[in-house]
């Protein structure tokens, strides 16, 4: 067992156990997009950052691959973690504003503004289907390509791999892409529409070759009626 | 060439190359490293080969092809010894003129070099200002060592720091030796290679231990490694050997990248030699140490230089960093322990061994021990590869070594450690060099790249410059790096193009901020430095962009346009120089630019011998 301080609570928890885990387990909510249980950590999205060590040395690291170490003072709302947060939360309205997972996480720590150009991205690379499709489907049919921002994701050659069983984990784990948005106004990424229970689609012709993944969707089930 | 068996069999070649060694004979010195070689050295030594083979001078003089010596400025050059007359910028004929002239014991007065304060020519090459400041210990060698040949080496002491360490026979002692040294790795970070060391002497459960050394450099404007690993292959080897001893590793990996191919050519033949004269292998010279070298070549990602990244891409991997702890001693290569250093701190372990830690030690300063090797290049007289001594300023770099600016324009600032340092302005140059002091100015030691910039660099161009290397070289795991850098870039580039706002500054710092805290590796919590750098010191360059749209230096495009002024004589040069036929006028009368057609490159500023195109 490992005795550390997690926001100055003192706890006891096994060798081995992630900093998330941890936090977690105490009921300190840490906001994440590519942790996923069941797979390995990977780092990817920033969004789980953490302060750790006080004083000048305190510095910011991902709790989903920080292993627990004995002393460890560990802050999961500091200011600075608040802030970084906030602007991680920022650049991914920028860069996928459509999908609803990021939008909730955006409002949940009320980033009201986006200062970059607007991009409309599909993908966070945050690669939880590249380690579910090796890691839980055995495939290895998926991959990372390229560095920096011409990084991107897909099967070799972009051809279709014999691999690929067409399981469909890939898409079931995707955080991005499930819970798609169809906000109005494409300028203004966050319409509010779902909060205040007005879903926009119902006034909107619905998505043309998008398929929208809100389950249960409001709109949808109002129409049906 | 015959296994060396035992220590003894070691020293007895050595007392036999040296008594061998006929002073007496001049020796022409070609260095050719890729510097060399660029500037035509191979022509010189084509040439050099034919005169004497043809005037049958073989046995009177010979011939010594070398790696960099380190004033790249003037290659390519040729020094001939003993006495170590320096002959800069050789041309083809004038290579047969100094064959004439070594032949009959003279020197040619004509091309010695001038040293431009004085006027007078300098004869011996460590006379040079350039030289003289410096404290070359690991480059020496690199003048007295043909890569390619191991009998060189051994002649000029090699590999008999390794004999001391094998017949003192306590692994422990060197690694005392190299903590008491004081070395720490001169990848950039500063971590002491004594401790680094000890960590992986103490893995005794592991049945395997790597030594790695990372030879991944690639920062622009930076090659301090490159002439080692071209120039002294074998002071690495011995390095790692020594290395492996002290800390019982029996696997060794040199990482070089594959844009450096002399280097791979050196290396591969350096490692052969050794392995053939036993000093790599099995029961290395009869001591029952093991310890084998094996290359591999990076494929050209910069993010590869950082240790994990690069364990990865050694393991067949996508180059990726992971997350420390655990730290590479724990897990690294394949999950067996690992230490890396880098080139230059390899190329000091048997300076250290051989002089003795104490005397090494008294090199540099307290906490920073020994010398450094600068690649000093920008708009400075005196380019090249500089050692000196740890905790010298930088005005002495710039000013004594490097010469001053050249021409009129003063010195503005230096950019020091590669895309990821940051900018120190001239008014700081009493500013000692070591790794502490330059953390705290807000750049970083890095592998050693020094980039002078005087009055036309604009600094906002600099740093969007050094963000679209590290947007295209982040490895792109972290969100934050490979938006973040981008999104810089982005904001840069529209500051450069004068549509940047007052708030984007706020934005540009407040996410240069967030993406040195919440990055993985090195590359990423470095990148912001050069924006927030020069956001420190040269705030009001930025200003003048966003405010006033003009850029002081006349370097952003959208910012300038480009006039004549009185001073035009109508010589009609820029007008044939112009490539988008923006300027007009008649012979021997004022000529104008047409600012619609014009697309500022600047052609006719170049040509103009009367300083008549001014760049507002």
């Amino acid at each position: 067992m490992v005795t550390l301080y997690i926001n100055g609570l003192e706890v006891s928890v096994e060798e081995g156990t992630t900093l998330l885990e941890a936090s977690r387990f105490f009921g300190f909510p840490i906001p994440t997009l590519c942790h996923m249980d069941g797979l390995s950590p990977y780092g990817a999205c920033r969004l789980c950052v953490v302060e750790i060590v006080e004083g000048s040395n305190a510095k910011l690291v991902t709790s989903c691959t920080y292993p627990v170490t004995a002393g460890l003072h560990v802050r999961t709302g500091s200011t600075r973690v608040v802030k970084a947060r906030k602007m991680i939360l920022e650049l991914l309205l920028a860069s996928c504003p459509q999908s609803k997972t990021i939008q909730d996480l955006a409002s949940a720590y009320e980033v009201r503004q986006q200062r970059f150009k607007q991009e409309y991205e599909d993908c966070i690379l945050c690669g939880r289907c590249v380690r579910m499709c090796q890691e839980q489907m055995a495939a290895k049919a998926i991959g990372f390509r390229g560095r920096g921002e011409k990084r991107s994701l897909g099967a070799p050659f972009d051809l279709h791999s014999e691999e690929c069983r067409l399981c469909g984990a890939c898409m079931y784990v995707c955080p991005a892409c499930q819970l798609r948005c169809t906000y109005t106004e494409p300028d203004q990424p966050i319409c509010g529409g779902c909060a205040n229970l007005s879903p926009p689609c119902l006034e909107k012709e619905p998505f043309d070759d998008m398929m929208c993944y809100m389950v249960p969707c409001v709109a949808c089930e109002i129409r049906k009626d | 060439m015959e296994k060396l068996k035992s220590i003894d069999d070691l020293l007895i070649l050595q007392n036999r190359l040296v008594a061998h060694r006929d002073p007496r004979i001049p020796i022409i010195v070609i260095p050719a490293g890729t510097c060399g070689q660029a500037s035509g050295a191979n022509d010189l030594i084509r040439i050099a080969k034919r005169e004497l083979l043809a005037k049958e001078l073989t046995d009177k003089i010979h011939l010594r092809i070398t790696g960099c010596h380190g004033f790249c400025q003037v290659e390519p050059s040729v020094v001939v010894e003993p006495f170590g007359t320096f002959y800069p910028k050789v041309g083809l004929k004038d290579m047969v003129r100094i064959i004439e002239a070594v032949a009959k014991g003279e020197i040619i007065e004509d091309f010695l070099f001038v040293d431009q304060e004085t006027g007078k020519p300098i004869e011996k090459q460590s006379h040079i200002p350039f030289f003289k400041r410096q404290v070359r210990t690991l480059l020496s060698l690199n003048e007295k060592v043909d890569p390619i040949r191991i009998f060189d080496y051994i002649e000029n002491g090699g590999y008999l720091p390794l004999v001391k360490v094998l017949s003192n026979g306590n692994p422990h002692w060197v690694v005392e030796e190299v903590k008491a040294s004081g070395l720490r790795g001169r990848g950039g970070a500063g971590f002491p290679t004594g401790l680094k060391w000890e960590l992986l002497a103490k893995r005794t459960s592991s049945n395997c231990r790597f030594l790695v050394c990372n030879g991944d450099e690639g920062d622009p404007g930076a090659y301090m490694d490159r002439s080692l690993l071209e120039g002294n292959p074998h002071s690495i080897i011995e390095g790692m050997i020594i290395g492996a001893y002290g800390t019982g590793a029996t696997e060794g990996v040199i990482y070089v990248r594959n844009e450096y191919p002399l280097a791979i050519k050196h290396l591969t033949i350096a490692l052969r030699q050794a392995k053939e004269l036993g000093l790599l292998g099995e029961d290395i010279l009869g001591t029952g140490v093991n310890f084998d070298i094996k290359l591999v070549r990076g494929a050209g990602a910069f993010v590869c230089g950082e240790e994990t990244a690069l364990m990865r891409s050694i393991e067949g991997k996508i180059g990726e960093p992971c997350q420390r702890p655990p730290f590479p001693v724990q897990k690294g290569i394949n999950g067996k322990p690992t230490a890396i250093n880098n080139v230059e701190t390899w190329a000091n372990i048997p300076i250290i061994i051989g002089v003795g830690a104490q005397e090494f030690s008294k090199m540099g300063t307290k906490k920073n021990s020994g010398t450094k090797i600068f690649s000093l290049v920008g708009k400075i007289k005196n380019t090249g590869l500089v050692e000196v001594p740890m905790g010298i300023t930088i005005d002495e770099i710039v000013n004594d070594i490097g010469g001053g600016p050249v021409g009129k324009s003063k010195i503005k600032a230096v950019q020091t450690g590669g895309p990821s340092g940051g900018c120190i302005p001239a008014k700081m140059f009493d500013m000692a060099i070591d790794y502490e002091t330059l953390t705290q100015a807000g750049s970083i030691m890095g592998s050693g790249g020094m980039i002078v910039m005087d009055e036309n660099t604009c600094m906002v161009d600099i740093a969007k410059y050094f963000m679209n290397f590290l947007k295209d070289e982040s490895c792109g795991k972290c969100f934050t790096c490979r938006k973040g850098t981008q999104r810089m870039y982005e904001i840069l580039d529209d500051i450069s193009m004068g549509k940047g706002t007052l708030g984007s500054l706020d934005l540009l710092e407040e996410l240069a901020n967030t993406v040195k805290g919440t990055t993985l590796c090195g590359l990423g919590q470095t990148a912001p430095n050069p924006v927030l750098s020069t956001l420190r010191y040269f705030r009001n360059e930025y200003l003048e962009h966003i405010v006033h749209k003009r850029c002081p230096s006349g370097v952003c495009k959208e910012l300038i346009t480009y006039s004549i002024n009185e001073n035009c004589t109508g010589c009609q040069l820029c007008q044939r120089a112009c490539s988008s036929e923006a300027i007009t006028g008649k012979k021997k009368e004022l000529h104008r630019i047409d600012p619609g057609k014009c697309i500022k490159c600047g052609a006719c500023k170049s040509v103009c011998k009367f300083n008549a195109v001014d760049v507002r």
